[in-house]
């Protein structure tokens, strides 16, 4: 924890992940105005009456940009937290039975991640319908390849160290040697992966939601782009702040992802 | 090599089936009935309904559906839009001009500029060139390429009025030959910086890295001791052997310049398959949704086997293993 604070990347993005998370959680307390409150002021620019301007029903966009931040902060963590679970088992499943369930796995895995994951989730979602549970689900099933691959390659290098050679002379289950032997070792990476999948399942969001298929019962940035869309010769502001909002967070996840990196393997990167 | 070929073209044929079954699975498995899937929500013939029933087997058991599906396949067929008049495939090859025209435009850009950029950022590591263009890279990445589609439009379009921002011709244009070609490059200028930012900043990042490794290793050194000119030592000696990551990362990526083509090409009214999409999924028009997913899954499948195979063609080890 204390490299952590010494690592300015880590430590800075950090600061900017807390912000929205506070955002996110102290919403109702931040937002002057209700994020979905139409009015008669339409599409008037940042100042005086709305410090980031309104849209074209006449919403404020400072409040739907920080309402907006738990869809995306929501999505982003359960979805990368879901694959993280899924991609941590597969790998180490994979990585510690080697044979014929490594070589399957590790095909569908590779295959799955070269596929176009935002046309894929748009399809499946406007197929068998949207809301936020079903979109998290589905950014999950199509995110947990990474980590897999990640685990299994240290799984891999693992299964012949002295210690889980130990272990298994001393009569431990394949299980247990799993367990508590080889996952612990490999949490600093697969908590690395996640930062990166967060930021990735927060574009993903994005883009769903630009194309209309977010949840519509809560206020996302990428459907206030969506919004913005018709309206970008008239107000500017209000696809400049969504946007910005998004790229904060993706830039700040990913940032938070490499500098964990550098905090955990400090060896690489002298 | 031609058993590395035939290796790959073997393993390259289940992929496909399995994307193949997928889709099907797809189809079969979304609520509601299946058939609403093959002819889509908008009101089609009753008569119509009844002939896709049959041609499908729908009141069959599955693996009698699965083999229907695929004959029907087989034979070019992928379904009648009845939201557009016209059969899928046609619907589909209209547009898919516009899409491969945009894609490898923004995949031969961000390519050629991104390993220009690394290799630069790499021979200058640490100074303030690598240093800005590594924070280049960070930031490119992290910027959604609808929004930036969006902030193109706010500043060339509407701020300065240098470029066009919707569509790929000008309206009413009759323009032919050069005068049509130079009219559709006027607008494919903005979607293609667009949309090329993110892999611009991914393979100026996997270059850079890949670079510096091969630039610090022994026969680098060795080069540059027997008096090899700078430039042989950085095109033929490293650029080469940093090759292999680079063109994984630029092949492994198509998939994904086509899904972030679906939303610039929304941003821009681009006629291609990703506006397909985005119309179809407003029109709840399935059997285009299921038939472009075939093709862009298909497409990725022959994108990574031409990958293997230039990384075969350029690495022994490769297609020895």
């Amino acid at each position: 924890m204390r490299n952590l604070t010494k690592n300015p990347r880590a430590f800075g993005s950090f600061m900017v992940i807390a912000f929205f998370l506070l955002m996110a959680f102290a919403a109702p307390l931040l937002a002057p105005f209700d994020p979905f409150l139409g009015g008669s002021n339409s599409l008037q620019p940042p100042g005086s009456g709305f410090l980031l301007g309104s849209d074209h029903l006449g919403r404020d966009v400072l409040s739907q940009v920080i309402y907006g931040s738990r869809a995306s902060l929501l999505v982003g963590l359960l979805a990368a937290f879901s694959a993280s679970a899924i991609g941590l088992s597969v790998g180490s499943v994979s990585g510690y039975l080697g044979g014929w369930f490594d070589n399957i796995t590790m095909r569908v895995a590779e295959f799955f991640q070269t596929l176009p994951r935002f046309v894929l989730a748009a399809i499946i979602v406007a197929v068998f319908g949207g809301g936020l549970f079903k979109i998290i689900i589905v950014i999950a099933l199509l995110g947990w390849m990474q980590t897999a691959r990640v685990v299994r390659s240290q799984v891999l290098r693992l299964r012949d160290a002295a210690f889980v050679e130990a272990a298994t002379q001393l009569g431990a289950s394949q299980f247990r040697i799993l367990r508590t032997h080889i996952v612990p070792n490999v949490m600093a990476s697969v908590i690395v992966t996640a930062s990166l999948d967060i930021a990735a399942a927060i574009l993903l969001e994005g883009g769903l939601s630009f194309f209309g298929l977010g949840d519509a019962n809560l206020v996302s940035w990428g459907g206030m782009l969506n919004q913005a869309q018709p309206y970008i010769r008239q107000a500017w502001w209000m696809a400049f702040f969504p946007g910005m909002a998004i790229t904060l967070v993706v830039l700040a996840f990913n940032l938070f992802g490499d500098g964990l990196n550098e905090v955990f393997s400090p060896r690489k990167h002298d | 090599m031609l058993t590395y070929i035939l290796r790959r073209l073997l393993l390259a044929i289940p992929l496909m089936l399995a994307v193949v079954i997928c889709n099907f699975l797809l189809i079969t498995f979304a609520p509601g009935d299946p058939v609403t899937l093959l002819v889509g929500d908008y009101p089609a013939p009753e008569e119509y309904v009844r002939q896709v029933r049959a041609e499908y087997g729908l009141d069959q058991p599955i693996p009698v559906r699965l083999a229907s599906y695929l004959g029907q396949l087989a034979v070019g067929n992928l379904g009648y839009s009845f939201a557009n008049r016209v059969p899928v495939f046609q619907l589909i090859t209209q547009r898919v001009g516009a899409t491969l025209l945009l894609t490898l435009t923004a995949l031969t850009l961000s390519s050629i500029v991104g390993v220009l950029l690394g290799v630069i950022a790499a021979r200058q590591h640490n100074k303030p060139i690598d240093l800005v263009a590594s924070a280049g890279a960070l930031i490119g990445y992290a910027i959604p390429e609808f929004w930036l589609g969006q902030l193109f439009i706010l500043l060339f379009a509407v701020g300065l009025g240098w470029l066009p921002s919707q569509g790929m011709r000008s309206s009413r244009s009759v323009a032919t030959g050069w005068a049509d070609l130079s009219d559709v490059a006027w607008h494919l200028v903005l979607p293609a910086f667009a949309l090329s930012l993110r892999y611009l900043a991914l393979i100026t990042r996997i270059t850079r890295v890949a670079m510096i490794e091969v630039l610090s290793s022994d026969y680098i050194r060795t080069a540059r001791a027997k008096g090899a000119h700078e430039r042989s030592v950085l095109l033929i000696h490293a650029l080469r052997n940093a090759a292999a990551p680079v063109v994984t990362v630029i092949g492994y990526n198509l998939g994904f310049v086509l899904a972030g083509s679906a939303l610039v090409e929304t941003v821009y009214s681009w006629p291609g398959i990703g506006r397909l999409l985005f119309e179809s999924i407003g029109k709840r028009d399935y059997p285009v949704l299921t038939a472009i997913l075939l093709m862009v899954s298909l497409t990725v499948v022959i994108a990574n086997l031409i990958t293997d195979l230039v990384q075969g063609w350029l690495d022994p080890r490769v297609r020895n293993a």
